[in-house]
């Protein structure tokens, strides 16, 4: 633990009757990176973000943002210090607008009062016009979000997870569902957040993951099997055994 | 596409509002009291009806329990009426207490001497009811069907205690307010039923701007929002909980008002309001005429209880198979309500089936570029 990084988890474990979701998982994260998280089904990738995100109470360990513990603080507080979060599946407000969606997130102050009497401020409606131009969805402002496409709805997504100005963005699985070029875009999209955002990544698509040239983290049976670049983990022994399995030439 | 529904929606809502003012202003020459009178209680429901959109339709939260916050407006009303008409009776309280032998005002109904604790206490009470009840079940994150069984039990619990009390509100005779004085005026005559209407239909409306003020705008999406999906609510840094508990306070109050003018046109308040099937009828007048839409909760209060009227004067007894029945209908058929059904795509459909409307082959917009193709 050093006070560059952004998040530790220390030791955590989450045991569901039982079944340990999570086994003594240690993992830090350094302001400004980009990390992938991969590991196969059952590895722990999203309980590891329900942690993070006060989902789910680790049954042991700690999680520090930025010098403060997040264990026990409820979603929302823990979204406000800058957590934010996009879920695997699309999930969008979809009887609403496209740029009700991202009203939602850009908003500061999230409270009531702020929100019934008061208009959206101009700098507000400016990042949003910045974000539909990002994800190329200007041209939908006013279309409800649930007719867009799959491709559309994860960038929509994505889009309100940088509206949120997170420090740290969880991403899980944004390629699931899209065209190689939607891919590709994804993948430059999520590098050019980098640096100024922490951006954690979760996904199984490996050309994705290569793409993203980060350091990546292996998960497997609730715990960090291996830690390291891209070409460290693919000649990794256990990595190989577990995840990866024999090349395919 | 978008434009053509955001007109048709401004002439729904347009051709509305000038037949309910026309009716407003119509009614107390052409209608009889009688009829009148009824219009006024119909209307004064649909001040309720609007709480139950904005909690259900809107946020998603099905309360079976509205009951409580419509009696307690109810109750608010008619001790301020009874206590102020009470000087010619022993100890100049109201009469019914003589009845159980109690000669002291019990301390509750002190302020209620005072009009102008009355009009606050009769939406301000109700709210705050609303508020606390709302906010402990919130805050445990009981939702769903779970929330339903929970409202329908404090229901049944205010219900019990109200029907208990003979001693403080006369049990369940409830309190009598036709043969009360305001203003030098007996509440139960002609002119003050006809001033009651007025007031009624103005309430109506200004609780109709109140509620479209409420879900206008970003604190309306986060309502929506929470019902769709009130994980993702909380994860962008929301607390829902504060949100549903304003909303379902804001409901309590606007159920209280219903419930004050409710009582002063129908003569009494009693128990009865606090009934299991009434609570659950609310919510069908909201279901038939649209959810989520407003204006088709008050059309389907208005109309519902109208038509009940109606048809309980010509067949008694078969008035409760005909509302299950419609309500079977809008869930099986018109999922979305009345209004939702004429805003949405139904009309459409309903031509197109018996043939009097081309049928869209594809897309819409693809239809446009390809007018001819693509019909076997």
């Amino acid at each position: 633990m050093n006070n560059k990084d952004l998040l530790n988890l220390i030791d955590i474990t989450v045991s569901f009757e039982g079944f340990l979701a999570l086994n003594k998982l240690n993992l830090n994260l350094k302001k400004g990176e980009l990390r992938a998280v991969i590991g196969p089904n059952g590895a722990g990738k999203t309980t590891f973000l329900d942690v993070i995100t006060g989902k789910v109470k680790p049954t042991n360990g700690e999680v520090i943002f930025k010098g403060k513990s997040l264990v026990g603080r409820k979603e929302h507080k823990i979204a406000r210090l800058g957590v934010g979060r996009k879920f695997q599946s699309p999930r969008i407000f979809e009887n609403l607008t496209v740029k009700e969606n991202l009203e939602i997130s850009v908003t500061t102050p999230k409270s009531p009062l702020n929100l019934i009497n008061k208009s959206i401020k101009d700098e507000q409606l400016n990042e949003i016009d910045r974000l539909m131009k990002i994800v190329n969805l200007a041209q939908k402002v006013d279309s409800k979000a649930g007719s867009l496409s799959h491709g559309q709805k994860q960038w929509l997504e994505i889009a309100m997870l940088v509206g949120q100005k997170p420090d740290l963005m969880l991403v899980d699985e944004p390629v699931a569902g899209l065209t190689d070029e939607e891919t590709d875009l994804t993948a430059d999209l999520l590098k050019s957040l980098s640096g100024e955002n922490t951006v954690v990544v979760i996904d199984h698509d490996m050309e994705f993951i290569r793409r993203l040239d980060s350091n990546v983290s292996v998960l497997n049976q609730g715990t960090v099997l291996c830690e390291g670049t891209m070409e460290t983990i693919q000649k990794d022994k256990k990595v190989i055994d577990v995840y990866l399995g024999r090349p395919e030439d | 596409m978008s434009l053509s529904k955001i007109k048709f929606d401004k002439k729904i809502v347009l051709s509305f509002w000038i037949i309910l003012i026309a009716l407003i202003i119509a009614a107390p020459t052409i209608l009889p009291v009688f009829r009148l009178n009824l219009l006024g209680r119909y209307l004064s429901l649909s001040i309720v009806a609007l709480g139950v959109d904005l909690i259900w339709g809107y946020t998603g939260l099905l309360s079976l329990g509205q009951g409580i916050f419509f009696a307690l407006g109810g109750y608010c009303a008619a001790m301020y009426l009874q206590i102020t008409s009470s000087s010619e009776f022993p100890n100049n309280i109201p009469e019914f207490f003589a009845l159980y032998g109690v000669e002291k005002l019990p301390f509750f109904w002190e302020p209620f001497r005072s009009p102008v604790f009355t009009f606050l206490a009769i939406w301000i009470i109700p709210a705050l009811v609303a508020g606390l009840i709302g906010f402990l079940v919130f805050r445990n994150r009981i939702k769903g069907v779970y929330f339903s069984i929970l409202t329908q039990a404090s229901l049944l619990v205010f219900f019990n205690f109200f029907n208990g009390q003979q001693k403080l509100i006369n049990g369940t005779n409830g309190l009598k307010t036709d043969v009360t004085q305001l203003f030098g005026q007996m509440v139960g005559s002609e002119s003050m039923q006809r001033i009651f209407f007025w007031i009624t239909a103005i309430l109506v409306i200004a609780a109709w701007f109140f509620a479209k003020w409420v879900v206008k705008g970003r604190f309306g999406n986060i309502l929506i929002g929470i019902r769709d999906d009130e994980p993702r609510v909380r994860f962008t840094g929301y607390n829902p909980v504060i949100f549903k508990t304003i909303i379902f306070s804001i409901a309590g109050g606007l159920a209280g008002i219903s419930g004050a003018l409710y009582t002063v046109q129908s003569g009494i308040v009693s128990p009865q309001f606090m009934t299991v099937p009434f609570s659950i009828e609310m919510v069908i007048w909201v279901a038939v005429g649209g959810r989520g839409t407003l204006l088709g909760a008050i059309l389907g209060a208005v109309f519902i209880n109208y038509a009940k009227s109606l048809v309980s004067e010509a067949l008694p007894a078969s008035w409760m198979f005909i509302q299950g029945g419609l309500f079977i209908l809008v869930v099986t058929a018109l999922p979305e309500g009345v209004l939702g059904w004429i805003q949405g795509d139904g009309p459409r459909n309903l031509l197109q089936r018996f043939g009097l409307k081309r049928k869209i082959e594809t897309y819409p917009s693809l239809e446009i570029n390809n007018k001819e193709g693509n019909n076997e």
